[in-house]
């Protein structure tokens, strides 16, 4: 029982991290903070439109795959994988 | 029959051939296969499902449109409509799947002990997925008038045919193998008239990179900036800043979409074909892959069209288009009535202006984007062909995930689980098939004779799943003790509110004049929008449930075991019926 409020735990704690990196991504930098970084430029995009039209979707990506590598991980440390 | 005609009844009838084929070979012959497709399905697959059932008419034909004339504030659609993503592989699937039951009123009905919550969620389902439909439904018929020049109505009863051909007979699993099928065609139709684009106008292929490039005629002028000289020269506000409605009702309007996409059955039922709890989590991890794949691609066809159309009618700057020597492609789509001139300065040449008295090209549909597009850039008519299958692909494969998402709530929930709970498997395949015959009637009418409130109730369908269905699930998950009467308070509520402002703004029932406090920006909360008012209705949600599980009792010991069972993957096991 103690095993697997832990493992629920550090689950939470990943999810935080993942989400907090969501939040910063589209709402921070394609929104709230857009015109600050529009005054830098990667090629012919302004940064802060950068994120918001491509830069947060990669993001959004790489999270997702990046949360099911660390849970893995979880999974099998704590015993909690599928049938191994 | 001239060469674009021929080719466009190949690249239809062709892609048509194939989903029938298909259908064929993966029918059903069980529930488990009819609604999660034996859950056998790898998360490879699943995530391309996932991509098909997910972008719809407005991904394919309609959202490009919008952001080439919102320009910057258009990025909502696109973070919006994968930003839910994240939360559903993080939030939502693995533990719904873990849960391992047909549908979502069903875990719902599991988690809060009560067949008045999965009533409540089936009538919340089916109201997002019927309005959702008729979008498709218009889609089709569209398509097939536009491409094909036959009758709206035989073109929407042809592509009805097709549906209920595959759906009906496969269910989940027909669905899953065409979806896949419609994915790839899809796909391609979006990318390769983008890639040929994108190289005349930067001469990069990749049209992610081509839209942050400089322009290839030689003036070493980022394609970017060139558009945001061109538009601010007729009045217009920057392309790359434009913002109409303030920050606020921006943010609020993403999140809506965000958690709506989250919380939209016919994308979560997905999850359960899959045989595990981790399986959930990857099939997520692809599926925004995939989407992504057409999601990034979308603002450079969006850009890219709005400089095409741009210089089309102004060539150089001064020297605008002789309307008696207009192209080809703006004679086909006049006759549309989608595209509209008026000589307002009667010189014989169009003007385009932010100005209402001077502009001239009075009527530009934004759906013409993405459809005309090829035609705009000269491409080959292959190209074009390949776009109408591309359309007729994303109207479909979503409305066959929306009609699963109907008729397994009314057969599975409402019979099986409320009303007739003696049906026999074979009973229970038959009404699920005969449901969702009706369903594809019902919403072929609707697609027929769109009520007024069409257009409107799209934002109610995602502001619905927003406000109920998502909190609902994330609660169940993420709070042991939440009870079942702080979660229909909750639902109730959410709903409740989002409808009521909506309403309040766009007329009861959209009924234009019943809208007490009118459509206008002034009188918006804070400024937001009624589309944006989906994240306010969840928020509204999570208080009202969380206060009334402060004043009354937690959820039973069985079902705060149950919730701590589904938080582990191990043992996802098979679907059950029970």
């Amino acid at each position: 029982m103690k095993k697997k409020t832990t493992y629920w735990r550090e689950n939470l704690r990943l999810i935080m991290i993942c989400l907090i990196i969501w939040f910063v991504v589209s709402f921070g930098f394609g929104l709230i903070l857009v015109e600050p970084l529009n005054e830098f430029r990667i090629g012919g995009y302004k940064l802060g439109f950068w994120f918001a039209q491509q830069g947060s979707i990669y993001v959004f990506v790489g999270l997702v795959f990046w949360y099911g590598y660390q849970i893995t991980k979880l999974d099998s440390k704590y015993g909690a994988s599928e049938q191994s | 029959m001239d060469e674009l005609k021929l080719y466009t009844y190949i690249a239809v009838f062709g892609s048509f051939a194939l989903y029938f084929a298909i259908a064929w070979w993966a029918r059903a012959a069980s529930t488990s296969e009819f609604y999660v497709a034996g859950g056998g399905v790898t998360p490879l697959q699943n995530g391309m499902a996932i991509g098909a059932d997910w972008m719809s008419a407005a991904s394919f034909i309609s959202m490009a449109g919008i952001i080439a004339f919102l320009g910057y504030e258009g990025s909502v659609y696109l973070m919006g409509w994968t930003g839910g993503y994240v939360l559903l592989a993080m939030l939502l699937a693995p533990y719904m799947r873990k849960h391992g039951k047909f549908t979502v009123p069903e875990f719902i009905s599991d988690r809060y002990y009560s067949k008045t919550a999965r009533v409540v969620a089936v009538i919340c389902l089916i109201l997002a997925s019927l309005t959702y439909i008729i979008g498709q439904m218009k889609g089709v018929g569209v398509a097939f008038s536009r491409f094909l020049e036959v009758d709206y109505a035989v073109g929407l009863g042809f592509g009805m045919t097709v549906v209920w051909f595959y759906a009906v007979l496969g269910g989940m699993k027909g669905i899953t193998y065409t979806q896949i099928a419609q994915y790839c065609v899809l796909i391609f139709a979006y990318t390769i008239p983008a890639i040929f684009i994108s190289i005349q106008l930067t001469g990069n292929p990749i049209p992610q990179l081509g839209l942050g490039s400089t322009l290839a005629d030689g003036s070493g002028v980022y394609l970017l900036d060139k558009l945001d000289q061109v538009v601010t020269e007729l009045g217009f506000n920057e392309y790359t800043t434009s913002n109409m409605n303030g920050s606020l009702d921006m943010f609020a309007f993403a999140l809506s979409l965000m958690i709506g996409t989250a919380g939209l059955p016919h994308v979560i039922m997905r999850f359960f074909t899959v045989p595990s709890a981790k399986a959930a989590r990857s099939s997520a991890g692809y599926a925004l892959i995939f989407i992504a794949l057409l999601y990034t691609v979308a603002p450079a066809v969006a850009a890219m069209a709005r400089l095409n159309l741009m210089n089309t009618i102004e060539p150089a700057a001064g020297q605008n288009m002789e309307y008696s020597e207009r192209p080809q492609w703006v004679k086909d789509w006049e006759k549309t009535g989608l595209l509209q001139f008026s000589d307002k300065n009667g010189d014989g040449k169009v003007q385009y202006s932010a100005h209402e008295d001077t502009n001239e090209l009075v009527k530009v549909d934004r759906d013409i984007i993405v459809l005309a597009n090829p035609a705009i850039a000269n491409l080959p008519n292959w190209v074009i062909a390949l776009v109408a299958a591309g359309g007729l692909a994303a109207a479909l494969s979503t409305a066959a995930g929306l009609l699963l998402a109907i008729s397994s709530s009314i057969s599975h929930d409402l019979m099986k689980g409320v009303l007739t709970p003696n049906l026999s498997e074979k009973n229970e395949l038959l009404a699920g098939r005969i449901v969702m015959t009706l369903a594809i009637l019902i919403s072929g009418y609707l697609g027929l004779n769109p009520p007024g409130f069409a257009a409107g109730t799209v934002a109610l369908a995602f502001g619905l799943a927003a406000s109920s269905i998502f909190p609902a699930l994330m609660m169940g998950i993420f709070s042991t003790k939440m009870s079942g009467k702080a979660a229909i308070a909750g639902m109730c509520s959410g709903v409740g509110v989002t409808i009521l402002y909506v309403f309040q703004h766009k007329g009861i029932m959209f009924i234009p004049g019943t809208s007490f406090l009118g459509g206008l920006q002034p009188n918006w909360f804070f400024g937001i929008s009624p589309n944006g008012f989906g994240a306010v209705g969840a928020l509204v949600n999570f208080v009202v449930a969380f206060t009334v599980l402060k004043f009354s009792d937690p959820a039973p010991k069985y079902v705060q075991d149950m919730v701590e069972n589904m938080r582990t993957p191990g043992g996802s096991g098979a679907i059950s019926n029970h």
